[in-house]
């Protein structure tokens, strides 16, 4: 099998070097990959399916193993080829090994046990329902040849993305600002052959002995309004509530961080964890359920998926360029921040510097499991949508007023609470309402968030 | 002419003015504060740098050996192949029994009502299991429909055999890519979450 890609490879590089026309190489080159790739799937056709070994490689193996990397278990790719080049293991080992590991180690083979020992230990989950037929179509699978498309996305692959469309991103940024460049001086132009036209036309009307502008004594129109005392008056009025007002909006904004977007650390996208992926926010802020902070998550809950998410999807990867952020190198941010290795960790971490960015000043109390667990409150409600935030921003003023309007417009809820039963029937009879407002339980005395 | 023209200037050099001041408005650094010493307090606060601890943060693990107070015991099963065992072999959801008569007073709940409760279990699970086991167990959740993580087993595999104690161990100290859950989840939920798996498991098996 192996060796008539090889042969194929080296026809397609001799006739490279004989062809003159480099353009050819390419055409070449790719008729070798056609070639290649039809062989290669028509001889794994005799011993296996690969396309239903993928499946069932997706939903036993991949768990623990990559084709190209060592994760849990070792890599995989040409696995049979492999044991019986380096160690005259046949697929009789290979079945036995597949369906009880454990059993082997017990008996003391010595491959078996090598490899155990070599991966700290970890006994792998015996499989002893797969068939022979399955065996052999994820080993069919695993001897598939690197798909060159996932190496290097070309034209014509699945997940090819145009690179030009990928940097199309920063291209229009460029060009955008070009086209306004280019809008000013034109703009600059226009008005400067205003002028010009003008001056030649007054240049004329002075040749022809016309009168170009016939100026009218008078007052002039800022001496008239300077001598009716009313009208000054106004005007100063309204200015001086016109200023008052735009300093009184100045004042009220100090303090108030709404929109405030930090550069963090690492680029963490709530767009792609939350939004596409449909993460839930406690599944990260897990203390919001049960504490007064929502914490920003420890990295170990990062890990429980990027231990083995350590690169990001070719089409999400185009998507981060159209942010300028390139995600592979921000979840490597990660690795080194954590101390991971790619397989292990080495026990060397950083702290990451995160920026707060809802941060309510100390004389004011809060806290996040009234809210998410009690009230059953959508994060949403306060921290807008931030399924869709690509960079995290403040989506609410938290000032106190927004805080108190919406303990006023929001009732409280009684349903599966028996804590507030009874205090529910009792206030609600004395203010004569069915439902009662967070307000109207207290909700707006100063001594609940200010003491 | 010469007038219009001086006006004119006027107005673009108070535009300029106006657009500067609004282009210097930059969400990315925090606005004004009245009295910083009010809004930021003398002692820590959660998450504070601090050069009180060697790796310069305030957030700090309990001492190793100290548990909190109250109704708290460690979990001693180690986290190897021996453990996972053991855990599997003989741990036994306490849940499932009904309240030690000594435990029991006026706060405490009926000893008649069930503790074991999957409206408390299942949307833990759908929070923090879900998103990968899927919503019925069969390992197919949202990350492994989209072929972000692979692999994920459903939970009647047989070459698995899981038992209460092993679910358990797992959600406490995580097994090859799952991660530990024993951080975001608390002794008494571990074991709710436990019930409602098994319960999953059940379905699943029918």
């Amino acid at each position: 099998m192996k060796k008539s890609y090889q042969s194929l490879e080296d026809n397609s590089t001799i006739n490279m070097k004989q062809v003159i026309y480099r353009n050819l190489t390419s055409k070449i080159l790719h008729l070798g990959f056609i070639l290649l790739l039809t062989f290669s799937t028509s001889l794994i056709a005799q011993d296996g399916d690969p396309a239903n070994g993928k499946s069932l490689f997706n939903t036993n193996c991949a768990a623990c193993h990559k084709l190209d990397k060592p994760m849990t278990g070792p890599a995989l790719r040409n696995v049979e080829a492999r044991l019986a080049e380096e160690e005259g293991l046949d697929r009789e080992w290979l079945n036995a090994w597949i369906r009880n590991s454990a059993a082997m180690i017990k008996a003391g083979d010595a491959y078996a046990v090598k490899i155990y020992n070599e991966y700290n230990q970890t006994a792998m989950t015996a499989f002893p329902t797969l068939t022979d037929k399955d065996i052999s179509d994820i080993l069919a699978y695993t001897a598939q040849e690197v798909d060159p498309c996932i190496a290097n996305p070309q034209p014509g692959c699945p997940n090819y993305v145009a690179n030009t469309g990928g940097g199309g991103g920063d291209q229009g940024g460029v060009s955008n600002n070009l086209i306004l460049g280019a809008l000013a001086v034109l703009f600059g132009l226009l008005a400067m052959a205003l002028v010009l036209v003008k001056r030649t036309l007054n240049r004329f009307a002075e040749a022809k002995g016309l009168e170009a502008v016939t100026e009218t004594k008078g007052t002039p129109l800022w001496k008239a309004f300077v001598q009716n005392q009313f009208l000054v008056l106004v005007t100063a009025i309204f200015f001086l509530l016109a200023s008052g007002y735009f300093v009184y909006g100045y004042f009220m904004q100090v303090g108030v961080d709404q929109g405030y977007e930090p550069v963090q650390p690492i680029h963490y996208s709530h767009r792609i964890h939350a939004g596409d992926n449909g993460i839930d926010c406690k599944y990260c802020h897990s203390s919001a359920r049960v504490s007064k902070h929502s914490g920003i998550p420890s990295l170990n809950i990062c890990m429980n998926c990027h231990k083995s998410i350590s690169e990001v999807a070719p089409a999400t990867l185009a998507e981060g360029k159209e942010y300028g952020v390139d995600y592979n190198a921000e979840i490597q941010k990660l690795y080194d921040a954590v101390g991971w290795d790619g397989t292990a960790y080495t026990g060397d971490s950083k702290p990451v510097k995160w920026i707060r960015i809802h941060n309510l000043p100390d004389f004011a109390y809060f806290n996040h499991s009234q809210h998410v667990s009690v009230a059953g409150i959508e994060c949403q409600t306060c921290h807008g949508p931030v399924e869709e935030m690509e960079i995290m921003y403040q989506h609410s003023p938290l000032t106190m007023g927004w805080c108190i309007n919406c303990h006023r417009e929001t009732n409280v809820k009684v349903k599966d609470n028996e804590y507030y039963t009874k205090i529910h029937e009792q206030l609600s009879k004395k203010y004569g309402v069915e439902q009662l407002t967070a307000a109207q339980m207290g909700g707006l005395e100063c001594g609940k968030c200010h003491y | 002419m010469h007038i219009n023209m001086k006006t004119s200037l006027k107005y673009i050099v108070v535009l300029v003015m106006v657009v500067g001041l609004v282009s210097c408005q930059k969400n990315s650094r925090p606005n004004y504060q009245y009295m910083p010493n009010m809004y930021e307090s003398v002692g820590y606060e959660a998450y504070q740098e601090s050069d009180a601890f060697a790796n310069g943060v305030e957030a700090q693990l309990p001492a190793e050996g100290t548990i909190p107070r109250g109704d708290f015991m460690p979990y001693e099963i180690d986290n190897t192949n021996e453990g996972y065992d053991l855990a599997k072999a003989t741990l036994k959801n306490p849940l499932a029994d009904p309240i030690p008569l000594d435990e029991m007073d006026s706060t405490n709940i009926d000893p008649n009502v069930p503790r074991v409760d999957y409206a408390v279990g299942g949307p833990l699970y759908t929070i923090y299991c879900g998103i990968c086991h899927g919503a019925k167990g069969d390992g197919q959740g949202k990350l492994v429909k989209r072929e972000k993580i692979l692999g994920v087993p459903s939970y009647d595999d047989a070459g698995r055999a899981i038992t209460e104690g092993s679910i358990y161990h797992v959600i406490y100290y995580g097994k090859n890519t799952m991660g530990s859950y024993a951080n975001q989840l608390n002794e008494e939920e571990r074991w709710q979450v436990v019930a409602y798996v098994e319960k999953l498991k059940a379905d699943l098996e029918k």
